[in-house]
């Protein structure tokens, strides 16, 4: 299965993705600049990314903790997502997703 | 604190798990060290990312929750008086001509030390700088991201972004001192205690600040002078006077200063051997997750092993004449009268 990654910089990425891992691990994985500090625990909402308009139902909206956690960054848009809640799985084939800024390594 | 000059055996730079644990170990060698941390408190990592959350790898310990973890590693290292410098970045280590150190902070306090440990963990904990272009060149003159001196927002426009406890309780501190007040928060929901939200909104009804749902836009000002804070709201764009902006965004770890100590780094961390964790500066040495070498596992119990090497290590450079016998806390009087229990 192969996700689309769109860089800060707008360059898009195609990366294969493996069932059950984390969305945030396999960008992460592949190198782009994603800082994920927290390491998926939910603690630091920088691996936030942008979901592409037709794949929002699929994966679907925030849980309550990830809406407080999305509070410590300043990008948020309707489509925000932190991609360490995000599983891959056969139904995700396809995702197409953009780092926000926010995600930035230093 | 300016001006205040300490000497020491040994500046253990970063409170986290696997410095707190480095104190126990130089401790039992008759080492006396002091901490400096950005923080407010111990714990690093755990403390300030993971409190409440349970880790389950630590050896004997089947569960410990983060903040636990540091309570622990604080009452074990007790018996030695570790002390404790917080809200203090190191700037400078800078070697002297006997050997030892010379480490300068943010607070112009200076340490002199004949080992260095550098327990930098991530880096540095900052605070985030939200993605607004050309924020940089009003930082320190009109954007801020803690209050110093309330001094510095007596009569002017204050924005105040956030939902936090941090945002709350500077709306609730700064409120009858400013020109005027605007609360921005993303959404109509607060992680801040329900007690301040309440009273936020009380002041809300009563007109004495503005509570705006939205983001920033951009910043309009000249020389890191802030005029106009322009939102993005649910209503559309809009646009705040302001000359002073706060954004809470919370903390995030920079490697900051560490990078300019004049030590061989690998991907922005710290090049060790493994058989002292010594960095490319004889007499400063690196232990826990800012440390490099081939195999090096982030886990808080590599950074224990780290610590009880280093210590032997450092023992040699402060005492180089004295013979250092391999004891077991169990069975050593000498080690238990250390700790106060024999
Ligand atoms: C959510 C989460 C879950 C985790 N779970 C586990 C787990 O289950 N098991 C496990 O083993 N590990 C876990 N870890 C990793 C573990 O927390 C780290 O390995 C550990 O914190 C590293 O400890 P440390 O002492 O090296 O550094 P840190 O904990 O990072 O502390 C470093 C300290 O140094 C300070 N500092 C840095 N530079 C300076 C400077 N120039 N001046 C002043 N102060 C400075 C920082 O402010 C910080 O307080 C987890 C991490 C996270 C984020
Ligand atoms: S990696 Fe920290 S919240 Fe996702």
């Amino acid at each position: 299965m192969e996700i689309h990654v769109t860089d800060q910089a707008g360059e898009t990425h195609t990366l294969e993705g493996l069932e059950g891992w984390r969305v945030m691990e396999v960008i992460r994985d592949w190198g782009l600049n994603i800082k994920a500090e927290c390491g998926g625990a939910l603690s630091c909402a920088t691996c936030h990314v942008y979901v592409g308009a037709e794949w929002f139902d699929v994966v679907g909206a925030p849980s309550a903790e990830e809406e407080d956690m999305l509070d410590s960054v300043g990008d948020v848009r309707p489509n925000s997502r932190l991609s360490c809640q995000i599983l891959m799985s056969d139904a995700l084939d396809g995702l197409q997703l953009t780092l926000a800024a926010s995600a930035a390594k230093d | 604190m300016s001006g205040h000059e300490i000497t020491t055996d040994v500046v253990v730079i970063g409170a986290g798990p696997c410095g707190l644990f480095a104190a126990f170990e130089l401790g039992l060698l008759d080492l006396k060290c002091h901490f400096i941390d950005i923080l407010d408190r111990p714990g690093g990592q755990c403390a300030e990312l993971y409190p409440e959350k349970p880790i389950y790898d630590i050896p004997g310990f089947p569960v410990v929750t983060g903040q636990q973890l540091t309570d622990n590693l604080m009452a074990q290292i007790a018996p030695f008086a570790p002390e404790f410098h917080f809200n203090r970045m190191v700037n400078s280590i800078d070697k002297q001509a006997d050997g030892s150190f010379r480490l300068v902070t943010d607070a112009d306090e200076v340490f002199h030390a004949k080992v260095v440990v550098i327990a930098a963990g991530g880096g540095s904990f900052q605070p985030k700088r939200p993605p607004v272009e050309g924020i940089e060149a009003y930082e320190n003159k009109s954007v801020f991201y803690s209050v110093r001196r309330m001094d510095d927002f007596r009569d002017q426009d204050v924005v105040i972004v956030g939902g936090g406890d941090s945002a709350l309780d500077w709306t609730l501190n700064l409120q009858p001192i400013v020109r005027s007040l605007t609360l921005v928060h993303r959404r109509d929901a607060f992680k801040a205690a329900p007690a301040s939200v309440n009273k936020m909104r009380e002041l809300v009804m009563e007109g004495k600040i503005n509570f705006l749902q939205g983001q920033i836009g951009s910043l309009e000002g000249e020389n890191g002078q802030l005029k106009h804070v322009h939102l993005a709201t649910n209503a559309g764009d809009l646009s705040v006077p302001a000359t002073r902006l706060l954004p809470f965004f919370g903390l995030t770890m920079k490697l900051g200063p560490v990078a300019d100590w004049g030590l061989a780094l690998n991907d922005n961390t710290v090049v060790v051997d493994t058989e002292k964790f010594e960095t490319s500066v004889p007499g400063i040495f690196a232990i826990g997750d800012i440390n490099a070498y081939p195999g090096k596992l982030k886990l808080i119990l590599s950074g224990f092993h780290e610590a009880a090497l280093m210590a032997q290590a450092a023992k040699k450079i402060i005492a180089p004449n004295e013979r250092v016998v391999f004891q077991y806390t169990t069975s050593s009087t000498k080690l238990q009268k250390k700790l106060g229990v024999a």
